[in-house]
């Protein structure tokens, strides 16, 4: 099995995509959560001068220390963000926008200076080259394994690790802080220790997609989940079918159109984000305007009954509760005075006799419903049958 | 090659004009979007600008600054309504919807980009120097662009100066007025995509944040008026991208873009250092200069408390006592009264060890004392 994985170019690039996707949206649900999501921006670009550094240090990009060491730089820019903000001299989007430029420009010097010892170019640094990492491999027994697949499988599983086993201090560290630390949870802590891990993913990542691609990564699966479900479990399966998905679908396209693999995978995660926006189940677009229109029909049938009822078995119903009062009355035309009786009619909540309306039972008890609250009989609310 | 030499060079006053005018157009509306909490908007437009200097390109078929410019223009603009629909129609709140348009955008920029370069195209060489930016291919025609469009930002915030001020500041109150806040804010925001055109050839897309954000936020420190801050911004834009430029050619090799953050970076911390009242320094010093004088008083009254209670002014109260009491070595502070006349000292008993410092008020120190804890009595009341 190992050996047709390591046969088959195509699959080693879709692996590694959605690995970089897996690994990401792990932590990047929480990132998204807790509304830190431009902090893994500002990651991914300082990385950039740890790598450089960390290459100049050790000319090796790749061993487990050296991820380490890069990945310390985004923690750095965490920790100098919040020290600005601290301050209360410099609010917390304009620190975050000070702090990675810095980094990330002082990361681009050194390439310029030491252009010849380092293998990155500033185009590398943002774009990657996923299509190549079935290049960059390192012998392990007798296979030769792309290096980029390790790193990056074992970031996932790092990641993987961490959600697992601290999953119910996490969930409680995001969705409240103070009863978290109340308990002694140490959440700030927690939140470091989740964001040196968003940096080594970011290191790991590096070679295949770019400082900026990155962000896509973290934020757009589980950005696309929040939209799907309330569920913190289920965020994550979807982050991660988002991710498998974006992977595959970019990947295929991006052959076709003869593009960046990476590019186009990234661009894949923002077309599912966009699906959810639009035709999620609750909260998506199409949702909300056909709930919206649901209300809007329900208080019109209402508005009906009521009237029907208010006139009912008075001198005046011969008058009042017949289509043509609608228009007088109610200001309906004739359109949307048809609309609703009819409407009222498949509900069996009125009948039509020639010209007259009559309430039906039910129509009447929802009539009721609205003049006497809480009122008489069982608290049965129609409008919940009818909703 | 000397400074003057310097300055008659043809490519270096191009880069040099270039910096000042992205300064310019930057500091002033990075101002706006600082007070605004946007400042990280100008980082997603940026990067949103990449697709948009693609599809100048693919349109006009060559490496046209103005077709360009206007593709940035528009995609940078789009990002930011993008943004704001994502987070007004959905629950997404403003991060993610910050982080997704930067990612995305900038994603089908790279997808773009390498679409171009699959066409063999021979002018679209230099196509990604706009991520970085390239400021010695800086060109006098690029120049006219880059001066138009920092007149018309420009221009637009003179005219609309006191508008934006109340819509920076006060929204509802704008609202209240009959102001088109709705308008005024979305124009205030793509302004923002002005600014990032200017820096796409300077600073490119990448870096283009900081220089929105950095010169307000340095300015900020030193003036409490939106005026002050917005010339002073300028200014500080100004001279950042000026010296920014003159190192990078004086370097030789050397980016330009990230010279220009770090000079205009620099500016921000000594702003963030040394400005007066909000400067760190000061409020360091400010607050040593606290604590000193409270302890100086806290020990003043504990003499004159010490005195009362034993219903003899000339009370002598031990240094070691006053030491534990305090928690801490009140010799420097018993000292410092004694140099002003408010306390003195009188030996101990002669057979007793260490330090025989025993200490009494002076009736001027009686006199401060009581002075000191009226003051305190009034402030409670």
């Amino acid at each position: 099995m190992l050996d047709a994985l390591l046969d088959n170019v195509p699959l080693q690039i879709m692996l590694v995509g959605a690995l970089v996707g897996i690994a990401s949206s792990l932590v990047g649900t929480f990132l998204v959560l807790r509304g830190t999501s431009m902090l893994s921006d500002a990651i991914g670009h300082s990385i950039v001068f740890g790598i450089v550094v960390v290459w100049l240090l050790t000319h090796q990009q790749s061993g487990p220390l050296q991820i380490l060491g890069a990945a310390l730089t985004g923690v750095l820019t965490v920790f100098l963000t919040e020290l600005l903000v601290r301050t209360r001299r410099v609010k917390e989007d304009a620190a975050i926008g000070l702090v990675f430029p810095v980094l990330f420009s002082i990361g681009v010097l050194l390439l310029n200076l030491y252009a010849r010892d380092v293998h990155i170019d500033t185009h590398t640094v943002l774009l990657g080259e996923i299509g190549f990492v079935w290049l960059d491999t390192v012998t392990l027994g007798d296979y030769r394994i792309p290096q980029s697949l390790l790193s990056m499988g074992a970031m996932t599983l790092l990641n993987g690790a961490f959600v697992t086993l601290f999953y119910k201090e996490l969930k409680l560290a995001t969705f409240d802080e103070a009863l978290a630390k109340a308990l002694g949870l140490a959440p700030g802590l927690l939140f470091y220790v989740l964001l040196l891990l968003t940096s080594g993913t970011a290191v790991a990542a590096f070679d295949a997609v770019g400082a900026v691609l990155f962000v896509a990564f973290v934020i757009v699966p589980p950005a696309t989940a929040y939209l799907l479900t309330d569920r913190l479990w289920l965020m994550f399966l979807y982050g991660m079918a988002v991710s498998i998905a974006s992977s595959v679908s970019g990947y295929t396209l991006a052959v076709v159109w003869n593009v960046s693999i990476g590019g186009m995978m990234a661009v894949m995660t923002g077309v599912f984000l966009l699906l959810a926006f639009l035709a999620g189940p609750r909260y998506g677009i199409v949702a909300q305007w056909l709930r919206r229109r649901g209300q809007h029909r329900l208080n019109e049938i209402r508005t009906l009954a009521v009237h029907l009822y208010n006139h009912e078995a008075s001198p005046e119903q011969s008058e009042e509760n017949v289509t043509r009062a609608l228009r007088e009355h109610l200001h309906w035309d004739d359109t949307k005075a048809q609309r609703v009786v009819e409407r009222s009619c498949e509900r069996h909540l009125i009948v039509r006799a020639g010209e007259s309306l009559r309430l039906l039972p039910a129509g009447r008890e929802l009539a009721r419903e609205i003049l006497e609250p809480g009122g008489r009989g069982e608290p049965r609310s129609v409008s919940e049958t009818l909703g | 090659m000397t400074l003057a030499e310097m300055l008659q060079d043809y490519t270096i006053q191009n880069v040099v004009a270039g910096a000042a005018l992205l300064g310019l157009v930057s500091g002033v509306l990075g101002s706006f979007a600082v007070l605004r909490r946007q400042s990280l908007l100008g980082d997603t437009m940026s990067h949103a600008a990449l697709p948009g200097v693609c599809l100048g390109f693919i349109i006009a078929g060559t490496r046209d600054i103005g077709s360009i410019l206007a593709g940035a223009l528009l995609t940078g603009a789009l990002a930011a309504l993008v943004m704001l629909m994502l987070t007004r129609l959905s629950r997404l709140k403003t991060d993610a919807g910050l982080g997704i348009t930067l990612s995305t955008f900038f994603a089908m920029g790279v997808v773009l980009l390498t679409h171009i370069q699959g066409m063999n195209n021979a002018s679209q060489g230099g196509l990604d120097a706009f991520l970085f930016g390239q400021a010695a291919a800086t060109l006098r025609s690029d120049l006219w662009i880059m001066g138009g469009i920092t007149l018309i930002a420009l221009t637009l915030v003179a005219a609309l100066w006191k508008e934006f001020k109340l819509v920076s500041f006060d929204a509802e109150f704008a609202a209240s007025l009959g102001l088109p806040v709705v308008w005024l804010e979305t124009l205030l925001t793509v302004m923002v995509a002005l600014a990032v055109v200017v820096g796409l050839q300077m600073v490119g897309v990448v870096l283009m944040a900081a220089m929105v954000i950095a010169p307000a936020v340095a300015a900020r420190q030193w003036s409490h008026r939106l005026e002050g801050m917005v010339l002073l911004a300028a200014l500080i834009g100004v001279a950042g991208g000026i010296f920014g430029a003159l190192l990078s050619a004086l370097s030789r090799g050397l980016a330009t873009g990230p010279l220009i953050i770090l000079s205009v970076s620099a500016v921000v911390l000594v702003s963030l250092t040394l400005a007066p009242e909000r400067g760190f320094a000061w409020e360091a010093v400010r607050r040593w200069h606290a604590r000193r004088r409270l302890r100086y008083q806290q020990v003043l009254t504990t003499l004159y408390r010490l005195a009362m209670h034993h219903d003899d002014p000339g009370f002598p109260s031990e240094q070691g006592m006053l030491d534990t009491y305090h928690g801490l070595r009140t010799r420097g502070v018993l000292r410092q009264l004694a140099r002003r006349g408010l306390a003195e000292w009188r030996p101990g008993p002669p057979d007793e060890p260490g330090p025989p410092r025993r200490w009494v008020l002076t009736s001027a120190g009686i006199a401060e004392a009581e002075r000191v804890l009226d003051r305190l009595g009034q402030e409670e009341t």
